[in-house]
């Protein structure tokens, strides 16, 4: 059981930076993700909590216990690879038994032949035997303790993966991007399996990938990187509805949000493609903004007007149970994208004109520099500072 | 092992032992140097210092130049090595783009014969070949040092291997301009596949000019013998008392492919070795 | 879309068209054979000329007493074979090829290791390092033969100057029955342990980093656990390879016994090539130089049998 301090990591490779400034708490028995586009800095960042790798500044606790410096194999945590990283030339159950023979036996005991005649070896060693059994069982892989990797199916191989991890019972759970090796379906059965077994342990598990829907869908927060910065750190929902920042924005939900260019103009309302929005009053009067609409935040009205887009259609694609419709907005430069309900679809054909209207609270406002411009009225202090900032 | 992180005594630990595994690896080459500059008289003083009290070397190699034919030597192994390759190219590139990309009935056994024939040691077959030769009356000529080797069964499977990672619409291509089959494998594919060409090419020439069993049997004729078979008669010939001329000869017949491996060290490691890890 | 244009295609096709494109089909098979075997056709001759031929040939003489240029022969059956088992230089021969080869292949492949994980436990110099090991393997050998033979030498070769200056026992190494051997097998892990060094780099290159990370995290991070639990294992094919390579090589050396020591002294060094070469091309005795050859052959099948064999069912871990 251990919670995970992070404080100011900075990581570089040569002359590039990996990771800038990361500083992260992760609450003892927490679920949470590393979210961002591959090459963003995350799996480092698991390495080097792992011990994988040594940072360039700043600090990692365990626990209470600061271990910069400490080998992986001190720091009571256990990792999942993409790869698997299973040994090719052992049994499954001799695979799961490295970590614990490791730690149990020594040196002298882990000899080969003279090892097991070493006192006390034998117990050891069927004390280990029971317990990879145990965790086998426990994961169903019981009946394939005999085999190697090489004859296992890529479920099989990920759930040998875990028991290996999991065998040892430490306090915490790495996993750098467990599921990608497999398809689809099975992706999904093992999502929800892996969110299940942190249920079961109750242990910290910080979390890897590239796809919103498993960090969406399994964790209690996610964080999400991009070149090598934290950007938000929020439960999943919090994410989509209330990002900090416009780069985070983009990142999450598909399709992706819709970013319109806008000029504040005066009577809290912005200025953009024709139409102006209501927004908070008390941003200055000229200062360019950025509205974010999210595709399923607009709903089909009659007439043009404020707080309205109106555009012709371009593409309609079928979901389903929606429809995304791409729309030629004048003063746009990419096509916004609605998603309205596949009831809608007979009124909806290439090139007619249609109105979208969005409730101003479902509008989101970003700075110049992408960062969020809360509506808020308990923000509204910062905003001023914000405002005097941007003038 | 990567990453594996060592400390400074470990890395200064590293570097002593390997430059100590390195100089006792170098002491032949070095002692065939430092003999080949020193007089008979140094020689047979018995010395440990690698640099001669007087400076021998124009004698010795003017005597391992004239005394023995050993320009003609090297030359001999020029003609063999390049005869050898040029027909080992144009003879399997063919056979291995049949092998790679066509499709007739045959194509596995053919494939069969070529692996089988990369297992037989060729040293086995002397004597059938040796009779083949004289059969044919080519023992004593260039053809006889030559013949044995004219198809390459690795040649053939090393090539096959890289024709087969070209892209097939690369051959679809070519026919739709026009090209005959044999014109697709010597203006297509033989170019694409210069670094298989090439790493075989080392393999091949540093085999062959290295060679001492097959001229052993095949010539007589001095005036026919490559590198390895001439400075083993200048060794017969001189007894083996005159060390100096002979480290002479023996530094010259090594010195073109460790200049070249030293030039190509990529290369070379690829084409001595590149069988095996396919 | 697809089936019903096919089928309007069928519709307009007279059968006499069908056997017009059938007859195409078939024309165009023809001309890929064609063109296929007078691609492949010189090869396919050389090989059976240079390769399956000899080998039936060397089988069929050694059941012969043919002598190369007598006129005629008569078939003795496994006589050839008989002698040979009852031929002391043979017998001697055999069993110095098996030594030569039971102390190269260790040796080689020891070193060969030894270098190669020290190589890569750094990275400076790696490049110099390894051409240095690998410059035996390619030079010359009946050159570097000759260096070895100076070195050698009882009075004033390098070697016995050394030991002398370190009071260590010398000998005439290369006319002393009792070191003739070894010193040999010594020059031939000289000359190969380049070759294993450089496969062995090839094998390390290819281990998955992940592989080590996992060792780090399940405790196995000191040198040798991670040799044991990573490196040695995943090494297994290649060292297979190595050791059929270079068995097979050690089994075929010939130069160094040419050069160095003719087999001798006495027989002590005499090893199967060179006694393949005497057989036949020095004594003349044709069927009994093809019995050797077989012998031979048996030899490199086995080999390569168990390369096979082991291969696949214990070192890839399928």
């Amino acid at each position: 059981m251990a919670a995970i301090t992070i404080e100011k990591i900075e990581k570089s490779f040569g002359a590039t930076p990996v990771l800038r400034d990361v500083s992260l708490k992760i609450a003892d028995g927490e679920f949470l993700t590393l979210l961002g586009p591959s090459g963003c800095g995350k799996s480092t960042l698991l390495r080097i909590l792992a011990g994988l790798e040594v940072q360039t500044g700043g600090s990692v606790a365990i626990g209470e216990r600061v271990v910069d410096g400490v080998r992986p194999n001190w720091r009571d945590v256990a990792m999942v690879f993409q790869s698997y990283a299973l040994y090719p030339h052992m049994t499954v159950q001799e695979n799961m038994a490295v970590p614990l023979r490791m730690r149990r036996l020594s040196a002298w005991q882990r000899l080969p032949l003279v090892g097991r005649f070493r006192p006390g070896t034998k117990a050891v060693a069927a004390e280990i035997e029971t317990e990879v059994m145990r965790t086998a069982k426990a994961l169903g892989i019981g009946h394939l303790l005999a085999r190697k990797p090489g004859q296992l199916s890529g479920g099989q191989r990920q759930r040998v993966a875990v028991g290996r991890a999991m065998v040892r019972q430490p306090a915490v759970f790495l996993m750098d991007e467990p599921l990608s090796n497999l398809d689809a379906k099975l992706r999904v059965q093992m999502r929800a399996e892996i969110k299940e077994l942190h249920d079961r342990l109750g242990v910290t598990f910080v979390y890897v990938t590239h796809d919103q829907s498993e960090a969406m869908t399994m964790s209690d927060r996610v964080a999400v990187m991009l070149d090598g910065e934290l950007l938000q750190v929020a439960a999943p929902q919090e994410i989509y509805a209330n990002p900090d920042d416009l780069r985070v924005a983009e990142f999450i939900g598909s399709p992706k949000i819709n970013k319109l260019q806008a000029r504040v103009r005066d009577g809290g309302l912005a200025e953009t493609a024709g139409t102006s929005f209501t927004i908070p009053a008390d941003i200055a009067l000229g200062t360019d903004v950025a509205l974010g609409i999210r595709p399923e935040a607009f709903h089909l009205v009659e007439a043009g007007g404020h707080n309205i887009l109106t555009g012709a259609v371009r593409l309609v694609e079928h979901m389903g149970s929606d429809l995304y419709v791409h729309l030629d907005v004048p003063g746009t430069h990419h096509p916004v994208i609605a998603r309205l309900l596949a009831e809608r679809a007979p009124q909806i054909t290439f090139g007619r004109t249609l109105h979208l209207g969005v409730k101003p609270e479902r509008l989101l406002l970003f700075a110049g520099d992408g960062r969020r411009l809360r509506p808020h009225d308990h923000k509204s202090a910062s905003l001023v500072k914000m405002k005097e900032r941007v003038q | 092992m990567r990453a594996q992180r060592l400390a400074p005594p470990s890395a200064i630990v590293r570097h002593a032992v390997l430059l100590i595994s390195g100089a006792l690896i170098l002491i032949p080459f070095v002692w065939m140097v430092s003999l080949s500059i020193k007089s008979p008289g140094e020689i047979f003083r018995a010395s440990f210092s690698f640099w001669p009290e007087q400076f021998y070397g124009i004698e010795n190699y003017t005597e391992a130049l004239t005394s023995s034919p050993l320009p003609r030597y090297m030359l001999n192994g020029v003609v063999v090595c390049a005869a050898i390759l040029a027909l080992q190219i144009v003879i399997c590139a063919p056979a291995a783009y049949a092998l790679a990309k066509l499709d007739f009935p045959g194509r596995n056994l053919l494939f069969a014969l070529v692996l089988i024939a990369l297992l037989l040691p060729h040293e086995m077959l002397a004597l059938p070949l040796f009779i083949l030769g004289a059969k044919l009356g080519i023992l004593n000529s260039y053809a006889g040092l030559v013949f044995p080797y004219v198809v390459s069964p690795l040649g053939i499977f090393l090539f096959r291997q890289f024709f087969k990672t070209i892209p097939d619409d690369v051959v679809h291509a070519a026919r739709l301009d026009g090209f005959s089959e044999l014109g697709i494998v010597s203006r297509i594919m033989v170019p694409m596949a210069l670094p298989a060409i090439i790493a075989f090419g080392i393999f091949s020439v540093v085999s062959h000019w290295n060679s001492l069993f097959w001229p052993l049997i095949a010539v007589r004729d001095q005036n026919l013998m490559p590198p390895p078979l001439g400075i083993m008669v200048f060794k017969n010939e001189e007894a083996g008392n005159d060390y100096g001329p002979l480290m002479a000869a023996s530094t010259l017949v090594v010195l073109p492919l460790i200049i070249a491996f030293l030039s190509a060290q990529r290369w070379f490691v690829e084409g001595l070795t590149g069988g095996a890890v396919k | 879309m697809r089936s019903a244009s096919s089928a309007t295609a069928e519709a307009i096709t007279s059968p006499a068209d069908r056997g017009a494109s059938q007859k195409a089909l078939r024309r165009h098979q023809i001309a890929e054979m064609l063109a296929a075997w007078s691609l492949a056709g010189p090869a396919l001759l050389l090989l059976i000329v240079l390769f399956f031929l000899p080998v039936f040939a060397v089988i069929a003489v050694a059941l012969t007493d043919w002598q190369f240029g007598a006129s005629s022969f008569t078939f003795v059956g496994l006589a050839n074979f008989r002698e040979l088992l009852a031929d002391e230089v043979f017998r001697a021969s055999f069993v110095n090829s098996i030594l030569y080869v039971v102390i190269v292949v260790p040796g080689t492949i020891v070193l060969g290791l030894a270098i190669a994980l020290l190589i890569e436990s750094g990275k400076s110099f790696r490049a110099f390092y390894r051409a240095i090991h690998f410059l035996p393997f390619m030079a010359t050998l009946t050159a570097t033969a000759i260096a070895w033979e100076a070195l050698l030498h009882p009075t004033i070769g390098l070697v016995n100057q050394t030991f002398v200056s370190l009071g260590l026992p010398t000998a005439n190494w290369l006319r002393d029955e009792n070191t003739v051997l070894p010193v040999l097998a010594i020059i031939g892990v000289w000359q190969n342990l380049g070759y294993a060094m450089v496969l062995f780099l090839a094998g390390m290159k290819s281990i998955p980093q992940d592989l080590y990370d996992a060792a780090d995290i399940d405790g196995a991070d000191a040198f040798l656990d991670r040799l044991r639990t990573v490196t040695l294992p995943m090494l297994g094919p290649v060292t297979m390879f190595i050791f059929i390579v270079v068995a097979l090589k050690a089994f075929e050396t010939f130069d160094t016994v040419q050069i160095l020591t003719q087999g001798g002294p006495g027989h002590a060094s005499e090893m199967l090539l060179y006694t393949l070469y005497r057989e036949s091309f020095q004594y003349l005795r044709t069927g009994y130089g093809a019995s050797v050859a077989v012998v031979f052959l048996f030899i490199v099948v086995a080999l390569t049998l168990i390369q096979a064999r082991v291969m696949d069912k214990k070192v890839h871990y399928q």
